[in-house]
């Protein structure tokens, strides 16, 4: 049964599949975005999880989010909408002598003047490094061989990027690019609680601890946001659901169609080329183009399936990492926590339980051996303290991730998920006297959930470990690094591809350039933005 | 101050031997301190209980540059490596994995385990080798300065693109994956035995504190399987005599060019006037000139110890002190009454003379480094286990044998304290009870033990927290890293002095390139003509 | 836990006749086998292939048996030609691709019909087939070891097997398998070979091996039959034109320099690739070559003089081309044949090149410039190879 023909299916309505969507409608393409679940987003959705609570589901903060997608695809025109922004991030100490930490400074946790000095100097450092990564992440990466002009041009300006840096910073990009983040804090501060804190910003999402080396990578990753434009996480009203009804709306308005509830079964294809989709309920719709937005173990292995594949992809496929140590904790509360040491408004903030960097590394200890941390590493949100809609009035809601809870654990998940959840509450209830009582409900989304829920293989909601092995020409896998992927019409536009990430769009939109440019469009981006503004 | 040497080399280790060497060679008059009473640094055999030779440091051979070997003439000079094949692993359920050198034979025993595996071998082997021959060219070069634009350092980075280039693009993914992975993903990636990965992820945390999960440990795997015996790469070798026969050979060669070799002279001091480094002063007290002055000591201790802090750049006194030097091994040396049954192979089995482990899963390894991690050493450690006595007669009397165990974890410090001499008996026990755990008879059959933690190897020979690499081989500390960025081409920062330790590119193992490629640097400073040999050509 | 005694050199079932026949004690190692060279002299064994019968012990031949629902489909993804062509109870001449279309190894395949197949090769793969099989439902099993196998080959391979009952013997068609009882079991006979002539091979599980190589003699003692050793199947394949893996090309996932592998087109089986059949590995590298062009071609060379052309450069001109990968003089044919690898400009039939012969009499060495020139197929192919019924003689 075949009834409808479109230029190009996306299979996926996650963020990443709504901005490819809506570049490709606004350069002209018949586009339609399949999405399995009753509404769109993927693992960017807020849900409610107890009457009358609700919650984003995955990431809680949004902090990466691209401002030219923002601005090109008129999101705020569409219903995109921030509670609060500019946040800072607040390390609990048992002995309520927090510190807090923004963008610009520290205060509290008697930090040292020399401390203060080096942070500073510490984070403009990073920024910069950040900042060549920014460069790199908003195009395709280049091949290095194999590379046309578009690519060696590119090449060249990250070259002078790199030279622009100066001497002694790119020497030092050079050395500390590949190394742990353990130690260039012990080199840079004495506070054993900011070396925490920012620790975490290399470890959070990820199969590594403050001491594997790669995690230095990992933190200039996630300080992509404050090359964008973000000092510290943004609460997004409504949850992450706004953002993804918005992103659907932009796409709608420049003529997508996105149909919900509507799971593809099979990616469609002949021996060379993809041809379409079957959807679940056995319809076929026809497309010389069809755009992955699962991440790519779900694309090859469920999607395509193996049998379709060359040996090659598969083991590639295969060896791509992706079992998450993430699980995330939904609190229903009868009335605002108290946290020992913080007023209403710094409960407000992001608030991150971390002890010592030695601590989490023992908490990544267990997470080698299929073991959930006994001190787990927790990255606390209460965003009800922003936007009133997701409670019930006076009620609030407590979001934490939790971290490390690995997918592979030595038992099942199902048997211990009580057990950790009391765990986790007794953790916070050190922190926040009290908070046992003030449980209505509770969820725990371990990464088995996520699985399920989010169809994210792993349950790493990365689509992938960002490491410096899977980063970059490795990601996906090499051969596949510029989005189309080794089978003629397939292309792959999640967090699976360059250049990963969490809520950030630019995977969504880079994959849409390179779509735009192997139709021999002639309508690229940047002429159609001029002509729609 | 009496005589003027045209170069002092501190140390007498084999990098600083060989600098001398090459120095000597091009006709300076060339002095080599050594603090201790001995020469060879960590390349020595002694004789600490009598009639038997330890080679109480390194004990096997297979980085030394055989271009070096030969230029050197260390043959004539009485070195004389006999290799060995293979290694084997002992698992707690009784049974083994030997690796034998020869393919069919290795094929079988893997395939004892895993048909799958040991097809995958042959795989993994193309694999490890395409990344092998591309970094064995670059051994006996000095690294280019990626942020110079002098005509050679753009020269070097040509070569070193190119050597890129040849890999291809998925080849050249492929490396940039090998150089970033942990060891233990890298062998995921091959094989489904566990002790099978085990036993190869050996390679990859020798010498390193870093697990086998840790990224990076990919490429110290290829540390230990980049060098060559006659041609044969990564194979490995006895020095005949033990690893002092190394060092006996390059000061032979020395001093046939006329150099001269002092010991129990422990220079305190780099002397540097105006910017320039022009002598050392002994701890004796005696001051001795010199137009050069390299050192064979580890950073941390070339620019912390023996200079001051005055004559120095800031941006190197921190970059010393932030250099990462971690002692994580140990060694016992054993003589032992007669040769030891372990559990499985008979006594005539190829794998007695091999390389002996003791950790049959990954995990068991991973959690030797977490004990590194939290202070302390290896609860159920890992071991590199030879008898050398086995194949040269030298090295023990008949019928009696050394036994060298190398063991990893031993942080360089216990709980954040010094190590005590009850420590190190405890440290020595758990060795020993381990190796007994696979060989009954092993303990009653010991005659002598030295146990020697990171504080032994550093009070004796000299390295900082007893790390056998001089210096971490992760990549912020390899290549143009190596042992600073800006300072990679052995060239100290002031003038007329230098770096040839092994805390200089391409690093540790007994390889005497770094002292080599110093020697290049030098003899190009002072416009003589070169007599480093170029290596040879790997097709 | 299988006991260290088990990692020595391995023999085959047939060995101790084997042994007993090798008069000369001349043995070469064969994938872990102890395999011999030569039995008595290689010119009498080359003769026995091509004017009576010679017996090859080819046990050390790696076997796979691939079961399951999806086991014609998952070998046709494998392999580069429609396996779905291959009709029961036949056996199909195969080699098989990485992604990048490169060749890992060529070997035969054999349908015993209902999902069942044995494939035969020379370098291992199970590797390569289990990273292959995720998605499939097969089985794939290992089975060099539980069975033997004899190569018997030559004009009275056919009367030599009749005379040992195997009845209607001489109605199995070339490339047909037909299963005969034996001894209380059974022996599966292909008719198919190495050597370019009437020829079969013989399967037996190892307790039966050596009842088989006795009753094979037997009936063979009036008829010429005789052992052969692995050099004197070196000259009958050359002569033939079967190319050998690790000789004429590298297996694929063994090289380490790159371009040092070989297509299917620059090894001239080409003929084994079938695009109309749907993915299977290296094809859209293999559909890019055949777009661009290959780099390389694989040729039979006929070279002047009688001096075999081993390891020698290949000329156009002064300029080298390419090199020889296996040489022999042919004693059948009488003509002095090399395979070679040149560039692919040159691979036209009767190009005339020059190979750069080094060769020596009593320490003297001489270079020989000789001429040869580009055939196009092997010189050696006997009619009786395709005859069926299969003639006695």
């Amino acid at each position: 049964m075949t009834n409808a023909r479109y230029d190009v299916v996306i299979v996926g309505a996650g963020h990443n599949g709504l901005i490819c969507a809506a570049y490709l409608a606004k350069a002209g393409r018949k586009v339609l975005v399949l999405e399995r679940n009753e509404q769109v987003g993927g693992a960017a959705v807020t849900h409610e999880f107890s009457d009358g609570f609700r919650v984003s589901s995955c990431a809680q903060w949004l902090y990466q989010f691209n401002p030219n997608i923002r601005a090109e695809l008129k999101l705020d025109q569409y219903g995109y909408e921030l509670a609060a922004e500019n946040l800072s991030t607040i390390a609990l100490s048992a002995d309520s002598n927090h510190l807090t930490l923004s963008s610009a400074e520290l205060n509290g946790a008697s930090v040292t003047e020399s401390d203060k000095k080096a942070y500073q100097l510490f984070i403009k450092q990073m920024l910069k490094f950040s900042g060549i990564l920014a460069k790199a992440s908003e195009r395709r990466i280049p091949k290095l061989l194999e590379a046309n002009w578009g690519d060696r041009f590119a090449l060249f300006k990250l070259g002078l990027e790199m030279k622009l840096l100066g001497k002694e910073d790119m020497q030092d990009l050079l050395r500390i690019a590949l190394i742990n983040i353990y130690d260039v804090l012990q080199e840079n501060f004495d506070n054993d609680l900011l070396k925490a804190a920012l620790s975490l910003d290399a470890t959070l999402g990820t199969h590594m601890g403050p001491r594997s080396p790669n995690t230095v990578f990992s933190f200039l990753h996630r300080r992509l946001g404050e090359v964008f434009g973000f000092n510290g996480v943004s609460v997004v009203k409504g949850g992450m659901s706004t953002l993804s009804q918005a992103l659907a709306n932009a796409a709608t308005a420049n003529g997508v169609e996105i149909r919900t509830a509507m799971p593809v079964s099979r990616i469609n294809s002949t021996a060379d080329e993809v041809t379409g989709v079957t959807l679940a309920n056995g319809e076929v719709v026809e497309a010389s183009t069809v755009v992955s937005n699962a991440d790519p173990k779900t694309t090859f292995k469920s999607l395509l399936g193996f049998q379709k594949l060359e040996t090659g992809i598969i083991r590639r496929v295969s060896n791509i990492r992706m079992q998450g140590n993430v699980a995330k904790l939904h609190l229903a509360l009868d009335s605002l926590p108290q946290f020992d040491g913080l007023d209403e408004n710094q409960s407000g903030q992001r608030l991150i339980i971390v002890s010592t960097m030695d601590a989490m590394e023992r908490a990544f200890n267990s997470a080698k051996y299929g073991e959930y941390s006994a001190q787990p590493v927790m990255d606390i949100s209460i965003p009800t303290l922003h936007d009133k809609t997701l409670a019930p009035e006076g009620k609030h809601v407590l979001s934490a991730l939790v971290q490390y809870a690995p997918y592979k654990l030595a038992q099942d998940w199902g048997s211990v998920k009580e057990d950790y959840a009391q765990l986790l509450v007794e953790r916070i209830d050190e922190f926040a006297p009290g908070i046992e009582e003030q449980i209505l409900s509770w969820e725990l989304l371990t990464p088995v959930d996520l699985e399920r829920e989010f169809h994210l293989t792993g349950g790493h909601w990365h689509h992938g470990e960002i490491s410096l092995d899977q980063i970059m020409m490795t990601r996906p896998f090499p051969g596949a690094t510029q989005y189309a992927m080794p089978l003629t019409g397939l292309y792959l536009c999640g967090a699976g591809a360059h250049p990963g990430g969490g809520v950030m769009g630019l995977a969504g939109k880079n994959s849409a350039q390179e779509i735009l440019r192997s139709n021999r469009s002639k309508t690229n981006l940047a002429g159609k933005k001029e002509n729609v503004a | 101050m009496n005589k003027r040497y045209d170069a002092i080399v501190i140390g007498a280790g084999h990098n600083g031997l060989t600098n001398a060497a090459y120095l000597a060679k091009s006709g300076l008059d060339v002095l080599v301190l050594e603090k201790n009473s001995y020469i060879g640094g960590a390349t020595v055999s002694r004789e600490l209980h009598q009639d038997w030779l330890y080679s109480n440091c390194s004990y096997v051979c297979s980085l030394l540059r055989p271009e070096i070997t030969r230029d050197l003439e260390l043959p004539r000079h009485g070195l004389q490596v006999v290799p060995y094949g293979g290694s084997v692993s002992f698992c707690s359920n009784g049974d083994y994995f030997g690796d034998y050198p020869d393919h069919e034979r290795q094929y079988r025993e893997i395939a004892r385990h895993s048909i799958r595996d040991a097809n995958a071998y042959e795989r993994y082997e193309a694999d490890v080798m395409k990344q092998t021959r591309l970094i064995r060219p670059f051994l006996l070069r000095t690294p280019p300065d990626p942020a110079s634009l002098k005509p050679r350092d753009l020269k070097e980075m040509k070569y070193l693109m190119d050597a890129f280039a040849d890999l291809g693009e998925e080849g050249l993914a492929d490396t940039l994956r090998f150089w970033t992975m942990s060891i233990a993903d890298y062998l995921n990636e091959y094989f489904e035995t566990d002790v099978i990965k085990a036993h190869l992820a050996g390679s990859g945390i020798i010498g390193t504190a870093l697990g086998v999960y840790s990224p990076g440990t990919a490429y110290v795997l290829l540390h230990h399987y980049m060098g060559d015996v006659d041609g044969t790469v990564g194979a490995w070798g006895f020095a005949r005599g033990g690893m002092g026969a190394v060092s006996d050979a390059l000061a032979s060669s020395f001093r046939s060019f006329g150099g001269e070799i002092r010991v129990d002279s422990e220079v305190e001091q780099i002397i540097v006037k105006g910017n320039k480094a022009v002598g050392v002063a002994l701890s004796s007290g005696e001051e001795i000139a010199a137009n050069i002055v390299v050192s064979n000591l580890d950073p941390k201790r070339t620019f912390l110890n023996i200079m001051d802090e005055k004559d120095l750049p800031s941006d190197v006194v921190s970059k010393a002190r932030n250099f990462k030097i971690r002692g994580s091994s140990g060694k016992l040396n054993i003589a032992l009454d007669g040769l030891p049954t372990f559990n499985g192979i008979p006594k005539n089995s190829p794998l007695m003379q091999t390389d002996m482990h003791m950790l049959d899963s990954l995990e068991r390894m991973e959690r030797a480094y977490d004990d590194w991690k939290d202070g302390t050493w290896s609860a159920d450690p890992y071991v590199d286990m030879l008898i050398p006595s086995q194949v040269d007669p030298t090295m023990a009397p008949p019928g009696k044998h050394m036994m060298t165990v190398f063991v990893q974890y031993a942080p360089p410090q216990i709980n954040g304290r010094d190590w005590t001499d009850e420590d190190r008996d405890a440290f020595g026990k758990t060795v020993i009870d381990q190796i007994a755990n696979y060989s009954p008879d092993f303990k009653d059959l010991i005659l002598h033990c030295e146990v020697r933690t990171p504080r032994e190897i550093e009070n004796e020979v000299g390295l900082t927290e007893g790390n056998i690499f001089m210096g971490e081989l992760t990549f912020d500390q390899l290549l143009f890293n190596r042992p600073f960025p800006g300072y990679a081409q052995y060239r100290g920062p002031i003038s007329g002095m230098y770096m040839c330790s092994s805390g200089t590119h391409p690093g540790g193992g007994v390889m005497a390139a770094p002292g080599a490629n110093a020697a290049r640097e030098i003899l190009a400073d002072l416009k003589r003509p070169n007599l480093v040999p170029e290596a040879y050509a790997d097709d | 836990m299988r006991s260290h005694d088990e990692t020595m050199m391995l023999q085959t079932p047939f060995h101790s006749r084997v042994a007993k026949a090798c008069e000369l004690n001349q043995w070469d190692e064969w994938k872990g086998y102890t395999t011999p060279a030569a039995y008595t002299e290689v010119e009498q064994e080359y003769f026995a292939v091509r004017n009576s019968t010679g017996v090859f012990d080819l046990s050390p031949m790696t076997k796979y048996r691939i079961t399951g629902a999806d086991a014609e489909l998952y070998l046709n993804k494998v392999m580069t030609r429609d396996v779905r062509k291959l009709n029961p109870d036949r056996v199909g001449y195969t080699i098989w691709c990485n992604d990048a279309g490169q060749v890992m190894d060529d070997g035969t395949l054999f349908n015993f019909g209902e999902n069942n197949y044995r494939l035969c090769s020379y370098t291992r793969v199970m590797d390569w087939l289990q990273w292959s099989a995720m998605g499939f439902d097969v089985e794939i099993i290992d089975e060099t070891a539980d069975f033997g196998a004899l190569a018997v080959q030559g004009p009275t391979s056919c009367a030599v097997l009749k005379a040992m009952g195997f009845k209607g013997i001489e109605k199995l068609k070339p490339f047909g398998i037909s299963h005969f009882p034996f001894e209380d079991a059974e022996v599966m006979i292909s008719r198919t070979g190495f050597t370019g002539d009437l020829g079969y091979e013989l399967w037996v599980e190892p307790p039966k091996a050596i009842t088989l190589w006795d009753r094979l003699f037997d009936a063979g003692s009036n008829l010429g039959i005789r052992a052969i050793g692995g050099n004197a199947l070196e000259m009958v394949r050359i002569e033939a034109g079967f190319l050998q893996a690790g000789v004429d090309f590298v297996p694929a996932e063994e090289t380490v320099r790159i371009g040092r592998s070989r297509s299917p087109f620059e090894l001239g089986l080409g003929w084994l690739v079938d695009f109309d059949k749907g993915v299977f590995n290296g094809r859209q590298a293999l559909l890019k070559e055949k777009r661009e062009g290959s780099r390389y071609a694989f040729v039979f060379l006929d070279v002047e003089g009688n001096k075999p052309a081993e390891h020698s450069f290949i000329l156009k001109g002064n300029k080298e081309i390419g090199t020889v990968t296996s040489a022999a003089w042919c004693p059948t044919a009488k003509s002095n044949i090399a395979f070679a690898q040149i560039e692919s400009k040159y691979a036209n039939s009767g190009e005339n090149l020059t190979a750069e012969i080094y060769y020596q009499t009593e320490l003297k060495w001489t270079r020989l410039l000789a001429k040869c020139h580009v055939i196009d197929s092997p010189v050696f192919s006997s009619p009786k190879r395709r005859q069926t019924p299969a003639p006695d003689f």
